[in-house]
């Protein structure tokens, strides 16, 4: 299967899934802006995104997607590292016009891994898988009680007040910032869509997009740490 | 004005394949600025048999930038600092009095050391064999503008064919991939009207020895086309995908 083992297939493997995982970033986002307005809506938001069939299928999507990326990303680095060589040369400076982050991309998903891993102790954890074990309660640090569909307790109780938790996530966006500048046009470039003209185009493009989405959720992340959600 | 310089020349040296090697140091007075890079290293090597000691192992033929036959990692870029210049067109007004220069062979594992500076680059030679050959009607000579082309794709085939095939996108790439190089010889012929018969068989093949040859796999970090003496573009790379994704999704 050319998919899988031509060196373009697998490129191509990460590349939609990379595409996969923006798209996902899109769709998160969205949801983090509805609850700076109303902590009501974002209730409603996680209670139709709760142990329902639907959103157990797509976080079963989503999680295949991640893992692909994840296990690509490791085959592929370990195989470069073979084509590579074992002696590495005494000097190598980096070339004028090649990005930093486009020669670090593993060691940016890895960071972007570490706090998904953070991230989901906080709320799948306590959200999701939650309610699959069929509590209908959970009991925070502080004694809280809480029922898993109420996102907006557990955003207020993590962020609002908490430098350490919020500068802990505007480095996870920094990460994240740095992975988007080159994985997008990359991405894009991998499926073929690409040429002398949109090459600058779509590396600006990269750059824009990763900034818009990471600057709306550090904004999002400094609102919660000052008021919390909206509307409670 | 060019001057006279002083500079260590710090090379590697390794008697074979299998040895291990190690970096000696050598000191040249007095080389003049415009000397080119090569010609520093035959008055070296000259001053080197002089003293009774083996002379380094450097490729090299043309000099003049078209044979792709010279390497060599200069102060950690290929083809040394200059930029849209082979190694041979590189001159010692680039360095300066009292410089220490380090100069490497290629590392890659699809171009192994045959000994000090010279490797192995038959790698390629297998790669365009695969790409085979192209078909074209003979008798009489055609009449020159029996086939029209647009000029922009002429000029995108030549810029693509100007690739020397000399092997510093691999040697400069992170993952050891040869996407440049056989991007570069996929469009060159793809582009044009003659190369369309074979276009899809041609990618197939070329990409399935590249990989088989144990190149790595590209990840977009362009520093190929920033070392390419022949500013070959990475856009080549994605006309290869194009047309390999297309050619496999086909069949």
């Amino acid at each position: 299967m050319w998919l899988l083992n031509s060196s373009i297939g697998k490129k191509l493997i990460m590349s939609i899934s990379g595409i996969f995982l923006i798209l996902f970033l899109l769709f998160h986002m969205s949801m983090n802006v509805a609850a700076v307005f109303s902590g009501a809506a974002y209730d409603a938001i996680c209670a139709f995104l709760g142990a329902n069939w639907y959103a157990v299928a797509a976080t079963m999507v989503l999680a295949a997607g991640f893992i692909i990326h994840i296990i690509y990303a490791f085959i592929l680095t370990l195989q470069n590292r073979k084509a590579r060589g074992n002696d590495r040369y005494a000097i190598n400076a980096r070339p004028k016009g090649v990005e930093w982050a486009s020669q670090n991309m593993l060691v940016l998903g890895i960071i972007v891994i570490l706090f998904l891993v953070l991230h989901f102790t906080q709320f799948w954890y306590n959200m999701m898988f939650a309610e699959l074990m069929g509590h209908h309660e959970v009991m925070l640090g502080d004694g809280t009680v809480a029922s898993p569909q109420s996102g907006a307790t557990f955003i207020n109780y993590y962020f609002k007040g908490n430098i350490l938790i919020t500068v802990l996530y505007l480095i996870w966006y920094v990460a994240l910032w740095f992975h988007l500048t080159h994985g997008f046009w990359s991405a894009i470039h991998t499926l073929g869509w690409n040429n002398t003209i949109w090459m600058s185009r779509w590396e600006c493009i990269s750059k824009i997009f990763a900034t818009v989405v990471c600057a709306i959720f550090a904004i999002i992340t400094i609102i919660f740490y000052l008021n919390g959600v909206g509307g409670c | 004005m060019d001057k006279d310089i002083n500079i260590s020349v710090k090379v590697w040296r390794q008697r074979g394949p299998k040895e291990k090697g190690q970096f000696e140091t050598y000191q040249l007075k007095n080389i003049n600025q415009g000397t080119s890079f090569l010609e520093m290293l035959d008055i070296l090597n000259e001053q080197l048999i002089n003293e009774g000691k083996e002379p380094i192992v450097f490729d090299h033929d043309c000099r003049e930038g078209i044979c792709g036959m010279c390497s060599l990692y200069v102060n950690g870029h290929a083809h040394g600092p200059a930029t849209g210049a082979t190694t041979c067109q590189l001159y010692m007004r680039r360095f300066h009095d009292g410089e220490t220069i380090t100069i490497e062979p290629w590392r890659s594992a699809g171009f192994p050391i045959i000994r000090d500076l010279m490797v192995d680059r038959y790698a390629y030679d297998k790669i365009i064999q695969a790409g085979g050959f192209v078909s074209v009607n003979t008798g009489g000579v055609p009449d020159a503008n029996s086939i029209a082309i647009p000029r922009d794709d002429a000029e995108m085939a030549m810029d693509a064919a100007a690739c020397i095939g000399c092997g510093a996108c691999a040697a400069a790439c992170k993952n050891g991939s040869a996407m440049l190089f056989v991007s570069a010889k996929v469009s060159q012929l793809a582009l044009l009207p003659q190369g369309k018969i074979e276009a899809s068989r041609r990618a197939k093949a070329m990409v399935a020895k590249m990989d088989e040859l144990g190149f790595g796999n590209c990840t977009n970090t362009r520093a190929c086309e920033m070392e390419c003496p022949k500013n070959i573009s990475v856009s080549n790379i994605a006309r290869m995908n194009r047309e390999f994704i297309w050619a496999k999704l086909k069949d």
